[in-house]
């Protein structure tokens, strides 16, 4: 026999309901299966390799920003020797000329606000 | 402590082969519904287990005065005496800890000028409250902010809370307060059991266990966020696959320290319902802390009194009535008198 009845069931249909919101809530939007992301056709390779700019793309541009306003250094040596200018808008930008497709595909789905953009211009349509 | 300790390490070490075994199905997809299921109906059960036990005294704590004449003034949130009072204490119970904040600590004096002699005080002491208070939040709003990889779109509520959790735009990707604050506590509550001796004494492994299995927990996802970085949008994806009941893991390049993270997570769902960490439900079933202190008002019954067979004196008499008049014994109403007489 249950005491409090009422007062119990409501606690567990309200613990499960929060409980189990990982899987229901996503039910409201929509499911996410692929990044949607488009890379430059014209390109082979980026600054380093794709691995490593998918996971680490953010500590770098954090590091560049560094380099060129408080060291004053523009030259980046990447792991195979090549050199780069240390620039976002030079660099970064000239293959990926689309915000909407490229950078905003994964951050606007994953919660991602980067204050690039607190600086820098977006670029609205690709040249 | 350190059975505990190397427990933690060994699931997180199996954990790290398995996904370069190629056992991510099991961790990352079977692990993860089985920790669901057991934690749910675990938790369930226990609620259930808990609603049959009987309460058979009214055993309130009483923090204050409880309801008496008018004149005496009455502590309303320590001593409620109705049930809208006891859902007051509760809800602060539960938001503030308010019976942690009356913690103290015991400090024994050999020779004290007061008593001229051994004297011990109890100081106030609010550093349990404070990091407990510290944990429990950081916890709940780090495991909000997890919501950005069960929901698409993301709600603006969520990245808001990353925006205030962030404010300070330490780093790329952005240093999260609430991240480094729950390490923070939870090292606290850790170091608190190892270096105060007389809780040392009392500490049993289930206290160190999930302690460090939460300090597990909170370094790999520190470790995800800041250092050997998982790749979001490919764990998202993996995620949503699972609350979609479709789960893809083929084509996907999830990192070893993600799957320990997940493992990680599964063992403290499938550990909470049979630990001490069941006091999320349990709280709320505490007869200390549910019950209105109304024990001069209302009589509390024992529920499990069984029914009493009452035998009155009218009845006594009506059954022994005739043997009780031979014996010339008073009775409040006499035997039918015989008409001859």
């Amino acid at each position: 026999m249950l005491y409090n009845k009422s007062a119990v069931y409501i606690g567990i249909v309200i613990l499960v309901i929060l409980l189990t919101s990982p899987f229901w809530v996503g039910l409201f939007g929509h499911n996410y299966t692929s990044t949607g992301i488009t890379t430059p056709k014209d390109q082979a390779t980026c600054i380093e390799n794709a691995d490593f700019m998918r996971a680490q793309h953010m500590r770098l541009l954090n590091e560049w920003r560094d380099k060129a306003l408080r060291d004053e250094t523009r030259t980046y040596v990447a792991t195979d020797g090549k050199k780069w200018e240390i620039s976002l808008q030079n660099t970064c930008m000239r293959c990926h000329t689309n915000y909407k497709s490229f950078c905003e595909k994964c951050h606007l789905s994953n919660s991602v606000s980067p204050y690039c953009w607190t600086c820098h211009i977006i670029p609205t349509e690709g040249k | 402590m350190l059975e505990s300790l190397l427990v933690v390490l060994l699931i997180g070490a199996i954990a790290w082969v398995g996904s370069y075994m190629g056992l991510t199905i099991l961790f990352g997809v079977i692990l993860p519904y089985v920790a669901v299921c057991v934690f749910v109906i675990g938790l369930v059960r226990r609620m259930v287990y808990w609603a049959k036990s009987p309460v058979p005294f009214a055993i309130p704590t009483t923090g204050g005065q409880e309801r008496s004449l008018d004149f005496i003034k009455h502590d309303k949130l320590d001593c409620p005496n109705t049930k809208w009072g006891v859902v007051v204490r509760m809800f602060l119970e539960v938001c503030c800890f308010r019976s942690l904040f009356r913690n103290t600590h015991a400090v024994s004096f050999e020779q004290d000028p007061v008593s001229k002699g051994p004297r011990l005080v109890y100081y106030s002491s609010k550093w349990l409250w404070f990091f407990s208070l510290l944990f429990h939040y950081c916890f709940f709003i780090v495991f909000l902010r997890h919501f950005r990889f069960f929901m698409e779109p993301v709600p603006c509520c969520i990245s808001f809370i990353e925006a205030v959790d962030g404010f300070l735009q330490i780093g790329s990707p952005r240093f999260f307060l609430t991240g480094g604050l729950l390490l923070v506590a939870i090292l606290f509550l850790l170091c608190r059991r190892i270096f105060d001796q007389r809780l040392r004494y009392i500490s049993l492994i289930n206290d160190y266990f999930p302690l460090f299995l939460l300090l597990g927990i909170v370094l790999s996802g520190l470790c995800l966020r800041y250092f050997d970085k998982a790749e979001i949008a490919q764990v998202k994806i993996f995620i949503m696959s699972l609350t979609h009941f479709s789960p893809v893991v083929s084509n996907l390049d999830l990192n070893a320290m993600f799957i320990v993270h997940l493992t990680l997570v599964c063992t403290l769902l499938i550990y909470f319902p049979f630990s001490k960490l069941v006091h999320m439900p349990g709280i709320f079933f505490s007869p200390t802390r549910n019950l209105p202190t109304n024990t001069r008002e209302v009589r509390h019954i024992n529920p499990w009194n069984p029914p009493k067979q009452f035998f009155t004196y009218p009845e006594y008499e009506d059954r022994y009535r005739e043997a009780m008049a031979q014996a010339g014994l008073p009775l409040e109403k006499q035997p039918n008198q015989k008409p001859a007489e």
